[in-house]
């Protein structure tokens, strides 16, 4: 980056006529950042994903080198006290160190799914978009057909063919989880193929991958990834629900929903065996709800 | 009059295509959902041959029942016998209790339809209310205490809210009946006439069933309307903010109508034909969360009904229910896409 003397940081940052891309992009992230932090809503929302990741990274560490799956039978279902923080489960499993392991599977999955939804929504939203024509009626039509489909049932009946786990939870999820994406994607695709600067690429003699990947896709981000965001709270919500099914991660992983189910029957006597697990579900969707939230304020100031 | 007759043929005209265009985009979605069904029917690992001749069968018998359930035909044909089947109305026959999938839908719908329509109730009746007073008292402490209780909505794991309530409600205070439609000592007392305990006990006059009945069905159905009232009353905040800005409110609060006056004969009467789109949504999506409300609260439904058949590898049963609720799912939305044309007299007069 090139500062002039006399300009401080924020002067090249927050400039009116930027000089290159990268400062324009730069100072774009920057704004953006800024007005996250002035919101107190998303800049919580962004602090506790910070702290899931956070979690999820030390999880070893910060459970005082317990294990999370080393039963003790002697110790089966313990209140809350200062050995075991939150308490034990059935088997005796410390439930401290069961609720910070599971932030590692939950965060597991939300990455997976995002990896595999953004760009199966990106292809057919833009192909679609772009192609138009009859192409762009049968994507579309497909995208409505799973749109029209209830979330959860549909991943449970994916779940349920391909068998319980973590990988066909994702898998399931990430099934019923695109087409939104492509209908986000499509739109933008339509409005940004008709600019000036689609034709220029064109007459350049750019092939139609160049233009779909150098020159839309990328536009497309940001307004995916606004959705993505607000989606967060719901995939986590379906995958600790399939975890709840018993379609989740398999015992004896520490998974939230998995975790609340298996104190379902002891609700009545032992509160904290399905309580605490519910409680991180809840905080972590909240967290991502929040983010969501002050990020389409930030990006789409429209739709508020 | 010849000016009336033309206005009139183009709006029965208009009528005729938009209920062909509602048809077959009905077909075709219908297509849709029981294409993807049966190809889950194929990702699973269950052999359908080895379900029904078993494993000590020799490989003759096995090839035989191979084709005779089709199964040496291409894709697609087999696609069309399914098809064929289910809009005969045969779903199979259901593993764990050996009757038709259909049967079973029928006897247990109604538990599930009498636990989503108490909630969708309940979410109207509470959600619409808030979501307007947050509109109009946009900023104020009122618009935030609701949106609050809408983003706890959003982020509540629904099972977990269950088993919280049952947990506080019920094991600590008692002011609900746990878990199952009723106690088991009402059970099978009143005949079955719609399935759903609250008519049949009222046609019988049974007061201490409905009343059993009643106590059971308050804390699931208030859960689920719990969800249902975080999007309504999110949804009637946005278009009654989109109405409380136009000049009319401004006209009439000139004319000397009070604010709230404006709010609720100017301003509400225009919300009324998204907000059906929304309500008929968000029962759409009831059926979904009961899914798991069932499985917390034992309530013998739909929900439950489909859970059960998962851990017992009772695909037809699965796939059954799924197709059920993709349909109610399906025809709702439709529905309300239908009914939005109808009552806004902007999309009528084209």
């Amino acid at each position: 980056m090139i500062l002039q003397q006399s300009q401080t940081l924020s002067q090249w940052l927050q400039t009116d006529a930027p000089v290159s891309a990268r400062q324009a992009a730069a100072g774009k992230t920057y704004r953006a950042i800024r007005s996250i932090v002035a919101n107190p809503a998303a800049l919580a929302g962004l602090i506790i994903i910070l702290l899931l990741i956070a979690v999820a990274f030390l999880a070893p560490f910060l459970a005082r080198g317990i294990s999370p799956i080393a039963q003790d039978l002697d110790n089966r279902l313990h209140a809350p006290d200062l050995a075991h923080w939150f308490g034990t489960d059935e088997l005796g499993r410390d439930i401290y160190s069961r609720t910070l392991y599971g932030a590692r599977v939950t965060l597991a999955m939300v990455l997976l799914v995002s990896v595999i939804v953004v760009p199966i929504g990106l292809a057919v939203g833009t192909l679609a978009g772009f192609l138009g024509g009859w192409i762009d009626s049968v994507l579309m039509r497909i995208t409505d057909i799973f749109l029209a489909f209830p979330r959860l049932v549909l991943a449970l009946a994916f779940a349920a063919a391909l068998g319980p786990g973590i990988e066909n939870a994702v898998i399931a999820i990430s099934l019923t989880a695109w087409p939104p994406y492509a209908r986000i994607a499509r739109a933008e695709t339509v409005t940004i193929s008709k600019s000036d600067f689609i034709s220029a690429a064109k007459m350049q003699g750019a092939s139609t991958w160049r233009i779909l990947f150098k020159h839309i896709v990328p536009l497309c981000l940001s307004s995916v990834i606004v959705r993505l965001t607000l989606d967060m709270a719901g995939i986590i919500l379906t995958a600790a629900g399939l975890g709840f099914l018993g379609l989740g991660a398999q015992p004896p992983t520490a998974e939230w929903g998995a975790m609340v189910s298996a104190g379902r029957e002891v609700i009545l006597d032992q509160w904290w065996v399905a309580t605490i697990p519910g409680v991180a579900i809840f905080i972590v969707s909240l967290g991502f709800n929040l983010l969501g939230d002050g990020l389409r304020d930030v990006f789409d100031p429209k739709s508020t | 009059m010849v000016d009336d007759q033309i206005g009139r043929t183009n709006a029965a005209s208009h009528a005729l295509k938009r209920a062909g265009s509602f048809i077959s985009s009905l077909a075709l979605t219908f297509l849709g959902l029981t294409a993807i069904t049966f190809l889950i029917s194929r990702m699973t690992k269950i052999d359908p041959v080895l379900a029904i001749v078993g494993d000590k069968a020799s490989k003759e018998v096995y090839d035989k029942t191979y084709a005779m359930l089709g199964l040496d035909k291409p894709l697609i044909v087999q696609y069309g016998g399914y098809l064929r089947k289910l809009l005969s109305g045969d779903m199979g026959t259901s593993v764990l209790t050996s009757q038709p999938v259909l049967t079973d839908l029928i006897h247990v719908f109604p538990a599930t339809f009498e636990l989503a329509t108490v909630a969708i109730v309940m979410g109207v009746l509470i959600g619409v209310p808030g979501g307007v007073i947050a509109a109009a008292r946009k900023g104020h402490w009122q618009d935030q205490v609701i949106r609050v209780v809408c983003l706890f909505g959003y982020s509540i794991p629904v099972f977990w809210l269950g088993l919280v309530g049952l947990f506080v409600l019920y094991g600590k205070l008692g002011w609900v009946s746990g878990t199952g439609r009723l106690d088991i000592g009402y059970d099978d007392i009143v005949t079955t006439r719609s399935g759903i305990l609250l008519i049949d006990a009222a046609l019988e006059g049974q007061w201490d069933i409905f009343r059993n009945a009643f106590s059971h069905l308050i804390l699931p159905a208030s859960i689920l309307a719990y969800f249902s009232l975080a999007y309504i009353a999110r949804m009637t905040r946005s278009f009654m903010i989109d109405q409380l800005s136009q000049e009319y409110i401004i006209a009439a609060r000139i004319k000397g109508r009070s604010y709230w006056g404006a709010v609720w004969k100017h301003a509400f009467p225009n919300i009324m034909v998204p907000l059906i789109t929304v309500i008929g949504l968000s029962y759409a999506s009831l059926l979904e969360g009961a899914v798991l409300t069932e499985t917390v609260f034992a309530w013998p439904g739909l929900g439950q009904y489909i859970t059960r058949a998962l851990f017992n590898s009772d695909m037809n049963a699965v796939l059954g229910g799924t197709v059920l609720i993709g349909m109610v799912f399906i025809g709702i939305n439709l529905f309300c896409d239908f009914l939005y044309k109808i009552f806004d007299p902007r999309l009528r007069s084209a």
